[in-house]
């Protein structure tokens, strides 16, 4: 079991998918105009992430080498279109909100990346535990850019506006500040946590 | 007029990459040397117009009738999948030539979101140009996408430019790398702001 | 690891992956179609009562004005038509801005909300959260108000740095009330007909 915790919490600062490993940088750049919707890209991510190394690591055995990829690429498809009926049906605001990059997670580099480097060759509980541990880590990292950009962008914390009034600096919430927030962002995460 | 306007609109006020932040990856992967970046950005071109050209043959005539829509995602992403493979041999045996220059960035291409990001965009969103907001018809799709392309391809041609001037520059440790990419991204971004609201 | 690799094991498994994922997805496309249906319901409800009077019950109808069509939910409350919400879509500054425009019969706007938006977040996006602007569509009454923003001599208060979305907003709400003098023109005209028919 201490192993499989510990899979866990190297997906959160070890091996962080965005700041580490920099995958995904895509809905990481985009859905973060908040924190509250950074946070519910992470979990959607997470939720096909878990399910779909734990499909993976099931049927690895049996499929073929030369089509693997594709196997894969439908079977993580497969869960990312029943995300996206989850979310119509019972988050209907969040899921327009989040728009392109949820079909888009079909394509997050971490998702197959995680298929390719693990589960393909990990037992489903090892898997599902790997798959945990980079999603918190992914929505960590999109949470952390979601609160610094509406904090310098919109002045609120998760919707609460402590400056009063609407006056951020509004290209933090716009596409330049989601470079730059993010590229700084990176740049304490080295000085701090990559110890070489 | 109403193309004219889409290519505006795809290229600068809408750049794929500094507006709506689609192929990202191969974007700080592949821009260090501008003759990649020149590759990539024309195997990216090749790809994204195709795919979108099929893909929107195939929801058109095949998933709409037969009320199929929820299998969009997967349907798109295995025939991106399969026309990239399939662009592959193809220019292998066609053109060596042309194999040579882009043949190394086909299989980058099946994952970056860009070419799905279009391909869906362009059968699911209503666009305006100019006009009432509609959805594209089949010319309109594939100029929007070709446009689009382009701007990636522009994007890619002038941050490779940045990047090879950066290279040679003493950049404090913390931020060698990807984060000082990032920062002159954004730079560009809030260049390429300039232009929003120009085309509706 | 990986199986080794032969024509017929790599189309039978591809094959198979294909054939399973797509009847888990139809099964669940089937199981979630109703609570999607119901959410897409639920938020056009939403979006008409928030800008009608109490009503009893709706209908969907469509009218043509000036070439364009308009779909619209007429409240009917004890027999009696209330208002009109009528769906309302013009180009803003990002894209198409599609709003709900609740009208009463005597063509007073009762309240406004929107559907569906592409503007920037921050500036135009406030059309949907800014108190001050919204409020302002509560009870607009075109005949006692002029109905263009400041800057171009009307009474509607922009939104902060975004004129072109406020103007857009203006128009989807002018547009709307043609519509609604256009439903309600044809409702008298017929009223007339009818009178006319009696004697």
């Amino acid at each position: 079991m201490s192993k499989n915790f510990k899979l866990i919490t190297e997906g959160l600062v070890k091996n962080n998918p965005t700041f580490v490993l920099l995958l995904g940088m895509c809905p990481t750049l985009a859905t973060t105009t908040s924190a509250i919707n950074g946070l519910s890209m992470g979990l959607a991510t997470l939720f096909v992430l878990v399910l779909s190394n734990m499909a993976i690591s099931l049927i690895a055995p049996v499929v073929p080498d030369k089509v693997h990829i594709p196997v894969y690429i439908v079977v993580i498809a497969t869960f990312v279109t029943l995300l996206q009926f989850l979310m119509q049906a019972y988050t209907p605001a969040m899921y327009e909100t989040l728009g392109l990059f949820i079909p888009l997670i079909v394509v997050n580099c971490i998702v197959l990346g995680r298929a390719e480097a693990f589960a393909s060759k990990n037992g489903v509980l090892a898997s599902a535990c790997d798959g945990i541990g980079v999603g918190l880590g992914f929505t960590g990292s999109l949470t952390v850019l979601g609160l610094v950009r509406e904090i310098l962008g919109s002045g609120s914390v998760f919707g609460w506006n402590f400056i009063g009034g609407n006056d951020g600096m509004l290209a933090f919430v716009m596409a330049p500040g989601a470079f730059l927030c993010l590229g700084y962002l990176m740049v304490l995460f080295n000085r701090f946590f990559k110890k070489n | 007029m109403e193309y004219f306007l889409i290519i505006i609109s795809a290229i600068f006020v809408n750049n794929i990459v500094l507006a709506q932040f689609l192929g990202i990856c191969p974007y700080l992967g592949v821009s260090n040397k501008l003759s990649t970046a020149t590759g990539m950005s024309m195997a990216v071109c090749f790809v994204i117009t195709l795919a979108t050209l099929v893909t929107y043959l195939i929801n058109k005539y095949l998933l709409v009738p037969f009320q199929l829509e929820f299998l969009q995602t997967i349907a798109f992403i295995l025939v991106i999948a399969a026309l990239v493979q399939m662009v592959e041999i193809v220019l292998k045996k066609v053109s060596p030539s042309l194999y040579q220059a882009l043949g190394i960035f086909l299989p980058l291409i099946t994952t970056n979101c860009a070419v799905l990001g279009v391909a869906i965009t362009v059968v699911t969103k209503e666009f305006t140009f100019g006009l009432p907001s509609h959805m594209l018809n089949l010319g309109e799709a594939l100029v929007y996408a070709f446009a689009t392309s382009l701007g990636y391809g522009l994007a890619m041609v002038i941050f490779a430019g940045i990047r090879e001037h950066l290279a040679m520059n003493d950049v404090p440790k913390a931020f060698k790398g990807v984060p000082i990419a990032l920062v002159s991204v954004g730079i560009l971004a809030l260049a390429f702001m300039g232009f929003s609201g120009m085309v509706k | 690891m990986a199986a080794q690799s032969n024509l017929k094991n790599m189309v039978m498994v591809l094959g198979l992956t294909c054939l399973l994922c797509s009847a888990i997805l139809g099964g669940a496309y089937a199981l979630t179609k109703e609570p999607i249906d119901a959410a897409a319901v639920a938020k056009t409800n939403k979006a008409i009562g928030a800008v009608l009077p109490a009503f009893d019950e709706t209908t969907y109808e469509s009218v043509d004005v000036d070439g364009k069509t308009y779909n619209y939910y007429k409240a009917v409350k004890g027999g009696e038509t209330v208002g009109y919400a009528v769906e309302s879509t013009v180009v803003g500054f990002g894209g198409p801005l599609s709003l709900m425009v609740g009208v009463t019969p005597d063509g007073v706007v009762h309240n406004t909300s929107v559907l569906s938006h592409a503007e920037t977040p921050g500036l135009g996006a406030k059309c949907n959260t800014d108190a001050k602007f919204m409020a302002q569509w509560e009870g607009f009454d075109p005949s006692a108000k002029i109905l263009s923003v400041k800057k171009d001599g009307g009474d509607v208060d922009a939104i902060t740095a975004s004129t072109i979305t406020s103007r857009a907003y203006t128009e989807a709400v002018k547009n709307a009330l043609a519509a609604v003098s256009v439903i309600s023109s044809g409702i008298e005209k017929s009223n007339v007909e009818e009178e006319k028919a009696h004697e």
